[in-house]
């Protein structure tokens, strides 16, 4: 059975989110299509990660609804979660890999957990994947605290991967890597989207990234979207924070 | 959404040294156990047959597993001459399969093997690591010193306000604890006592046994361990983290001295302390052994009172008190030396905090025995 590729993967109704007092999403929507690169901005501290996290089940909300792939997860049961929770990875903005596990035992935790396949096939698949994040396979006996912050977020997407997700939500993937590695990694981003047919989500700041890898721009203002569509879109808009954004200095040096 | 239900499998078909592997249905993760065990049938066919050629496409979908699992049913019908040919691959995932096929394994387990030597290079390993424990600990103390010299020289470097707050953590929350369990073995030690002297008719001797016990011994032994479990424990958690996080590297780039900043107001807070929290331990250890003596033991506390005056003299109350922050100084440097041992990862973190404890548990109960020898030679 086949649903209309149209169909939105995510699904966000009127969503608002509080801590205390501070109303930080207030009735947001947004939808995320299958097989898209939506990249997520925001002025720093307007509620990206926290919509991210909302919309994985970390933070709870106030009112509003969520689908996952047309699951809503409040009224799913734990199976139910669990179901969609292995078809998502997520990539958190420090990697948050398990700092007592190797890298290798890392990339293999979720698959290990959820699928009861050999130790070969389990190490082939972990070595598959650190290939395809663009590593050598030699680091996989290594701790985390012993990569650089640009393997850190390849390894973490590495097992953001580990399960072949059809979603995957990445957290400020490029912050804190040189222009180059972020570069590479927009690539490696886009060059995952095509091969495995993924659906991504990410929050980011990076011009270079919106520019190359996304597909099409959510903008996040005041706990609503001010504004989702493409980057011509975005650049035409004559909304104050938009315009400084993508017309500042930074966003002309990149744009040429 | 796609959502697959076609259970995948592998068909053989061809005669003489030609082979067909059709391969149908979803080659994805969530079969990957069945998948497998495919894979590893149809290669036992390996060696006898020549002519291969793998059909893929009835697959309705395919994702790294799948891809790889291709990949090796290929690699292992590779021979010299030949190699199987993949049919029918759809353009989407050509890009896949050609991802994968970049990998190589090389496949290698990284067992230690548990050998007689590996047991006995342990134990050496262990013995030899209790002279650096100790090395480390003297390092400390010498460190701890020499900046609190140099705050001495320079009083305007003390922290006074972080001294402050280390002592109200480790000294004014910790009261009500230690004044409640001090109290709970006073009880018990007068109960103890009152049950087993009153066969000899020695009740009121109860009275000698736990004001000596309690100001020489029991007072600051057991508020030191309870100290080391609950400071010491905090102290090595909060230093191993802020290690873990680089903070105190980023302290030494600023030009500040961490054990300055970070250790020197931390040892200061145990040390006034503890004297402080025995003195309330033996307060209250006194007292619960006094009620207990009076319900219990039908000894008035006008009669305690008097029989304590008697009984002990102002010396057992200084050999506890002097005790006091010598072993408050043994746990902070155990706790600091720790602290600053923690590598990157949480379990790391875990294994000192433990550490911590444990050693500064040793530590206290050794220094009480060194205590011992040292006041019966000089007649305290």
């Amino acid at each position: 059975m086949m649903q209309a590729v149209s169909d939105p993967i995510i699904r966000v109704r009127d969503v608002t989110v509080q801590f205390g007092k501070t109303r930080v999403l207030d009735g947001l929507d947004l939808d995320v299509k299958r097989g898209e690169i939506l990249g997520f901005v925001g002025p720093s501290g307007a509620g990206k990660s926290v919509l991210t996290r909302t919309i994985i089940g970390l933070v709870p909300k106030l009112s509003g609804n969520i689908e996952v792939f047309g699951v809503d997860l409040d009224a799913a049961d734990r199976a139910g979660r669990r179901a969609v929770e292995r078809r998502w990875g997520v990539l958190f903005q420090q990697g948050a890999l398990f700092s007592s596990l190797t890298v290798r035992q890392n990339i293999q935790f979720p698959v290990r957990e959820y699928l009861k396949v050999s130790q070969r096939l389990l190490d082939e698949i972990m070595v598959a994947k650190l290939v395809m994040v663009g590593l050598r396979p030699d680091v996989a006996d290594r701790f985390p605290s012993e990569l650089s912050g640009g393997m850190i977020k390849r390894v973490a997407l590495a097992r953001a991967l580990a399960l072949d997700p059809e979603l995957v939500f990445l957290d400020e993937p490029t912050s804190g890597l040189d222009p180059i590695g972020a570069g590479d990694f927009d690539e490696l981003v886009r060059t995952l989207q095509r091969t495995l047919g993924l659906t991504v989500f990410m929050v980011t700041h990076d011009l270079d990234s919106l520019y190359t890898a996304c597909d099409r721009i959510a903008v996040l203002g005041n706990g609503k979207i001010i504004a989702a569509g493409s980057m011509a879109d975005m650049q035409a808009s004559e909304h104050p924070w938009l315009r400084q954004y993508f017309h500042g200095k930074r966003a002309r040096a990149v744009m040429g | 959404m796609v959502v697959v239900n076609g259970r995948p499998d592998l068909q053989r078909s061809g005669e003489g040294n030609a082979l067909l592997l059709r391969a149908t249905g979803a080659w994805t993760a969530p079969f990957a156990p069945s998948l497998e065990r495919l894979v590893a049938d149809a290669e036992k066919l390996a060696g006898k047959k020549v002519d291969v050629s793998i059909d893929v496409s009835q697959v309705v979908k395919l994702d790294t597993f799948g891809a790889w699992l291709i990949e090796r049913l290929r690699r292992s019908f590779t021979t010299g001459t030949a190699e199987p040919r993949i049919d029918g691959l759809s353009a989407n995932y050509a890009s896949l399969v050609d991802e994968v096929r970049r990998v190589s394994v090389a496949a290698d387990g990284d067992a230690t093997a548990l050998t007689v030597t590996s047991m006995l290079s342990q134990i050496g390993r262990s013995v030899a690591g209790i002279f650096g424990t100790v090395a480390a600990l003297i390092d400390m103390l010498g460190a701890v010193i020499v900046a609190g010299g140099r705050v001495l020289i320079h009083p305007r470097s003390f922290r006074l306000t972080s001294t402050i707050h280390h002592l109200e953590q480790v000294c004014w929350r910790a009261v009500p604890i230690i004044v409640l369990i001090t109290f709970l073995i006073g009880c018990i030690i007068a109960q103890q006592g009152i049950f087993h002297f009153r066969r000899f008719g020695a009740d009121i001797f109860v009275v000698d046994m736990l004001g000596v016990l309690v100001l020489r011994e029991i007072g600051v032994l057991l508020v030191a361990i309870m100290i080391a479990g609950r400071s010491g424990s905090a102290y090595t958690a909060e230093l191993g983290s802020m290690k873990m996080r680089e903070e105190i590297d980023a302290l030494r780039t600023m030009g500040f001295d961490p054990i300055e900043v970070l250790i020197l107001p931390r040892m200061l807070a145990l040390v006034i302390a503890l004297p402080i929290l025995s003195f309330l331990g033996d307060i209250a250890a006194l007292y619960g052994g006094g009620l207990v003596a009076w319900f219990y033991g039908g000894v008035d506390p006008e009669a305690f009172l008097l029989r304590l005056r008697d009984a002990i003299s102002i010396d057992h109350f200084t050999v506890g008190l002097l005790k006091a922050p010598v072993m408050a100084a043994v746990i902070g440097i155990v706790a600091c030396v720790e602290g600053l041992a923690v590598q990157g990862s949480a379990e790391s973190l875990g294994r000192h905090t433990t550490s911590s404890v444990v050693k500064g548990i040793f530590f206290v109960i050794v220094m009480d025995g060194v205590f011992a020898i040292f006041f019966a030679a000089v007649g305290m």
